[in-house]
């Protein structure tokens, strides 16, 4: 019996969100009085590989040559149940990301494995196994019982914070073959995000919404994000005007962001944007008026023009 | 060349969420039923390839898995365009059931291309496309936010956390699909809202697994504390604010 947490990386490097990964599952572990299983795939180096073992990782299984480099759903599916029947893991964890997203259904088929997918705290109690996740596009949580002797979760995103622990982990390499016929998912071209902050990733989110009035008055909104540090996001009008990429939408039907702070720049906080962006920590909300919706769902609140209140938070920002 | 959506009936998502029975049941009085707008996007992408002769796509099918009171909703996609129209006779189950009732129809009526929605706005769960591909052994294809058929090879644009990925893959295959599919959900016309009325919805019986998870009760977010306004000609209080009370910059 043991907990396995799958622990990708990008370029060779863990992000943060994956350490808080390997912090929920050692938590995990110790409800089950069990110990932690990392896997991880592709090419990582042994020191990195090791600073899984501070958040609690006991065991670190490396299968680096196996996979296809572009990402297969099949493919890995495969791989991480092949290692979770080798280490006789009766919860696997994955982060409810894209590829987690696309792990976790292949595997569930597999080890038939109940899953609870974007899982926002540590389970509710192991006998039975009950696990809380947002419902209703984040409108209410539900307890959801998996009933088979495997379980699966999806971690949602910014849900767990990293605790150090030290795991004194070693790491093992597993070559675990991939039969060819898995893998039918070609990746022609790779368009990696330009230089900007990713969206789903961020721990401050600057957002703004028809209220900007139009395209050419984003300059002081990407200035403010500048200087916090943040990324930028918009309402669901914004980006149908292509005004902004829709990448950017933040709502219920675009990415569900669940950030530290979010500032909500001239958006009226519609029930489908507040379902996308609600589980943020803090909301800020700057509004013309008063009576928008968006005031209900902030802690703090400017009721005022963001093109002269914008200037003047950037300015604040820079004198810290 | 065939085109299976998946379609799932959820809450117009302007619904007031409300529970019944101590919070262990979804209180259904009064709520307006929709397709789940994902998979509202992924029929209107199926209906744009059929409706191009250079995809080769010859039909579009829709599927949902549920009890009868969801036909409305499944009457709906016909209206919008579907050719036809299938239901699992079922009671609600989860992901892992729906998938494998879906899988058969599948196995017995040869889809190439089946798509699901990235979520469902209830219960939020993305799993049945990926679920459906493990159990028909298809290639499967997740985060699709472009879909291209011209002669019966297909180019997908995919969303990773990274960025985007053009990714090609042999049919037939299950594909997720995301926003950005489809720019605005096709609309019934009364044409087709009168057509729709005389179509036949085929019915299966229900599938062939049981329910993996069960839903034990609910709970609804804790309440926000009210709203603290600053003064619009002081903003820097704001970042003071956020430096020291709430401890987020």
């Amino acid at each position: 019996m043991s907990v396995l947490v799958y622990t990708e990386n990008q370029g060779g490097r863990f992000r943060k969100h994956i350490f808080e990964l390997v912090s929920y599952a050692s938590e995990t572990a110790k409800m089950l009085n069990s110990t932690v299983t990392a896997l991880s795939t592709g090419k990582v180096d042994e020191s990195e590989l090791m600073k899984l073992g501070n958040y609690g990782a006991n065991r670190i299984i490396s299968v680096e040559n196996s996979l296809p480099s572009g990402f297969d759903n099949r493919a890995y599916s495969y791989v991480v149940s092949e290692v979770a029947r080798k280490t006789g893991a009766t919860v696997i964890i994955l982060s409810d990301n894209h590829s987690g997203k696309a792990i976790a259904p292949g595997l569930s088929v597999r080890l038939k494995a109940a899953v609870g997918s974007g899982v926002s705290r540590l389970p509710v109690s192991t006998e039975p196994f009950v696990v809380c996740k947002r419902v209703f596009s984040g409108n209410a949580f539900a307890h959801v019982v998996l009933k088979t002797p495997v379980r699966i979760i999806t971690l949602a995103r910014n849900s767990f914070s990293c605790i150090e622990s030290a795991g004194n982990p070693a790491v093992e390499r597993m070559e675990i073959p991939v039969d060819g016929t898995l893998v039918r998912t070609t990746v022609r071209e790779v368009i990696p995000q330009s230089g900007r902050i990713q969206l789903t990733d961020a721990d401050i989110v600057v957002s703004g919404g028809r209220g900007m009035k139009a395209p050419g008055n984003w300059a002081p909104l990407l200035e403010l994000a500048e200087g916090l540090g943040a990324a930028t996001a918009c309402s669901r009008p914004v980006s149908d005007e292509g005004w902004r990429p829709h990448e950017e939408h933040a709502g219920q039907t675009g990415r569900i962001i669940a950030p530290n702070l979010y500032i909500a720049v001239g958006i009226s906080g519609a029930t489908q944007h507040l379902a996308g962006v609600s589980s943020s920590k803090y909301i800020v909300a700057i509004n013309t008026d008063r009576d928008a919706p968006i005031f209900e769902a902030a802690q703090y609140g400017i009721v005022g023009d963001a093109m002269k209140v914008l200037p003047k938070l950037t300015e604040a920002i820079k004198k810290r | 060349m065939k085109i299976l959506v998946c379609i799932s009936n959820v809450p117009d998502t302007t619904t007031k969420i409300r529970f019944t029975g101590e919070n262990t049941s979804f209180d259904s009085s009064g709520v307006q039923w929709v397709i789940n707008p994902w998979d509202e996007l992924s029929l209107t992408r199926a209906l744009e390839l059929r409706d191009d002769p250079a995809s080769g796509v010859k039909s579009v099918t829709v599927i949902h898995s549920g009890p009868a009171s969801a036909e409305p909703t499944i009457r709906k996609a016909l209206a919008i365009g579907a050719d036809d129209a299938v239901r699992i006779d079922s009671p609600s189950g989860d992901a892992y059931s729906v998938a494998a009732g879906i899988a058969e129809v599948v196995r017995s009526e040869q889809y190439d291309i089946i798509l699901c929605g990235v979520e469902s706005s209830d219960y939020n769960g993305s799993m049945v496309g990926g679920m459906l591909a493990e159990f028909l052994e298809i290639p499967s294809v997740s985060g699709i936010s472009e879909l291209n058929v011209e002669g019966g090879n297909v180019t997908i644009t995919r969303e990773t956390d990274e960025g985007k990925e053009i990714v090609s893959v042999p049919l037939p295959f299950a594909g997720v699909v995301q926003k950005g599919i489809a720019k605005e959900p096709r609309i019934a016309a009364m044409r087709g809202i009168m057509m729709a009325r005389s179509k036949q919805i085929r019915i299966y019986e229900s599938g062939p697994e049981e329910s993996l998870t069960g839903i034990k009760s609910f709970e609804k977010p804790p309440a926000r504390d009210a709203c603290k306004f600053i003064d619009a000609d002081n903003p820097e209080q704001l970042i003071d604010l956020l430096q020291n009370e709430a401890k987020v910059i």
